[in-house]
């Protein structure tokens, strides 16, 4: 099918790699959502950083780099940066975006010294982690049944992020209408009974996994771009909140493919053209908004001529087929 | 029917209630008793602590001191025979979200965590819809609706919950005259059924009018009572203690009526 074209070394890394970069964006872009209407895309930027903290402490811990080992290192540093931000805040008096910034800095800086200090045990690198290399992904696979003569299963990184990907969609499906009150309006929440406190960590949790089965395909930076891009995008154009899921999640596919393309021919950095092509999409929908809004405001003087003059117009009329 | 309820506890009982913000009190030692089947207005000067005492009520801000109950018993028990109303102002009204969806929110506290409202849901948030003739705007983003509209969504909201108690905040700030003469509508159909209707208010001219009850605040009780009773040049003089803070009164409300305006232009 894509063998055609500028595609014509088109093979199955590449298919690896977009289906990875596709349910990466997917997820982020559904996280996104909840975390650009709750006004918390500062506190999406905070756990991205500092759950590098949680994936090396878990490393060193249980010298095992398999996916449940990452995610409960990470979600115990996510929440921790959550709750930190939030203690910070209440009981120093700081600002609460001072006290996310001075959390999420400090624990992403004790996982960079980590890293350094171990470096040798640890198969990760400051470059990895911050930018991520999703080219590499397909190279870093699983098999099922042993390494020697079990079945190849393919990346690593797809199987982590598909794992999340779906532990996302489910708690969005089941929580769709306790998520939806709790965005919408926190203390209309509470008036209902509905435990506030449990859904902020929860997607606090949510945020975490996302982030950290993102990281070897798009690393700590970019991530952060996927969670809000197209997110943002969104939320220019959705009416209700379902709406703004698929549509984000629409935004992120095309900037997944566009990005995808875009590197392909320059030989660039995928990542990094995935999170270009995302705010260029994000731009175009706001010029062809304002675009839009013009036309409409001129309309409108135009229906109101017509609406003024319609009994001199008539009268023309009845003039006309009289005669 | 409220006869008989004469034995009953009543909707809501405030037992010294203290409340502090940022450390400076806010309220003192605030008690008062509700009677069922009527509409109680709160009313008080700016920074009185009304919206304070309402969510403080509600449990939305901690309390210092004191015991709230809801016919008799404690909030969490009568979480969903109390509907609560917030302020206009402390929406986001930008929220992606059509206007049935924030009327089934009124069910939503009905429901588990997997179960979806159903066809008695739907009827009862159309129904409430209807009551405040806002059945046209379902498919609406509220965003697209004017003040009054958008005030006459949220009292649907809280009419689907199917309350006993309705604990409203400014509910009549910035309205047009239609929804004004809705909620009016509103408040009889509830009285005749035995609901309460505790609001913030703001308007001195229309709180004999809309009201049977007064609660008077400022930073303490005043007073409390039947309208007829309470409504008094000397509880006047002593929640508002003078001129100046009536003139700071009119002026707020000169620019809540310019922000509705600027929001209905839009």
């Amino acid at each position: 099918m894509l063998t055609q074209g500028f595609f014509a070394d088109f093979g199955m890394n590449d298919i690896w790699i977009l289906a990875t970069a596709s349910l990466v964006a997917a997820s982020t872009a559904m996280i996104g959502v909840f975390l650009i209407l709750r006004r918390q895309a500062l506190i999406g930027d905070a756990i991205s950083h500092s759950v590098l903290l949680g994936i090396v402490l878990a490393f060193l811990i249980t010298d095992s780099r398999s996916l449940p080992v990452m995610l409960g290192g990470a979600v115990i540093i996510g929440l921790l940066t959550a709750w930190l931000s939030d203690t910070l805040h209440r009981v120093g008096k700081l600002q609460s975006d001072a006290s996310i910034g001075i959390i999420f800095t400090l624990f992403f800086a004790l996982g960079v010294i980590l890293v350094s200090l171990y470096a040798g045990q640890i198969d990760l690198d400051q470059e990895c982690v911050l930018y991520g290399e999703i080219a590499f992904v397909p190279f870093d696979t699983i098999y099922l049944g042993g390494l020697e003569n079990g079945v190849e299963m393919g990346p690593r990184a797809f199987w982590g992020i598909g794992v999340v990907f779906l532990i996302v969609l489910v708690s969005i499906v089941v929580g769709f209408k306790r998520l939806e009150t709790i965005s919408f309006h926190p203390n209309l929440a509470v008036s209902l009974g509905i435990n506030v406190v449990f859904w902020h960590y929860f997607l606090m949790t949510l945020v975490s996994m996302t982030t950290v089965a993102s990281f070897d395909a798009v690393g700590a930076i970019l991530v952060v771009a996927l969670l809000v891009i197209p997110a943002s995008s969104a939320y220019l154009l959705a009416k209700s909140l379902k709406a703004m899921l698929f549509i984000a999640v629409a935004y992120s596919q095309a900037s997944v493919i566009i990005g995808y393309s875009v590197a392909y021919q320059l030989d660039s950095s995928i990542s990094a053209s995935i999170a270009v092509s995302a705010g260029i999409l994000l731009f175009a929908t706001i010029i062809l908004l304002q675009i839009n809004k013009k036309r409409q405001t001129y309309q409108i003087p135009c229906l109101i001529f017509i609406v003024k003059h319609q009994s001199y117009i008539l009268d023309q009329r009845v003039y006309h087929s009289s005669e | 029917m409220t006869k008989n309820s004469r034995s009953l506890p009543p909707p809501l009982s405030v037992e010294h209630l203290s409340m502090r913000y940022h450390h400076k009190p806010v309220l003192t030692d605030v008690s008062f008793t509700i009677p069922e089947g009527k509409s109680i207005a709160i009313v008080g000067p700016n920074g009185a602590g009304k919206s304070t005492l309402l969510k403080g009520i509600m449990g939305l801000i901690p309390t210092m001191e004191g015991e709230v109950h809801f016919f008799g018993e404690s909030l969490t028990k009568k979480r969903l025979s109390t509907a609560y109303v917030p302020q206009r102002e402390e929406i986001d009204w930008d929220f992606p979200i059509k206007v049935l969806d924030v009327v089934l929110m009124g069910r939503h506290g009905h429901l588990k965590l997997w179960q979806r409202p159903s066809a008695i849901d739907y009827q009862i948030a159309e129904q409430a819809l209807k009551d405040l003739q806002m059945w046209d705007f379902k498919d609406r983003q509220i965003s697209q609706l004017s003040g009054g509209q958008q005030q006459r969504v949220f009292l649907a909201r809280a009419l689907a919950q199917q309350a006993n108690l309705y604990l409203m905040d400014e509910p009549f700030a910035g309205v047009d005259v239609a929804t004004e003469k809705a909620i009016i509508e509103l408040f009889k159909n509830l009285k005749t059924q035995g609901k309460t209707i505790i609001c913030v208010h703001h308007d001195l001219n229309t709180v004999g009018e809309y009201f049977d009850w007064i609660i008077f605040i400022n930073a303490r009780l005043v007073a409390a009572g039947p309208a007829e009773e309470v409504l008094t040049k000397d509880n006047l003089n002593k929640t508002y203690g003078g001129r100046l803070s009536l003139l700071n009164d009119l002026t707020e409300e000169m620019y809540r009526t310019k922000l509705n305006q600027a929001h209905d232009t839009d």
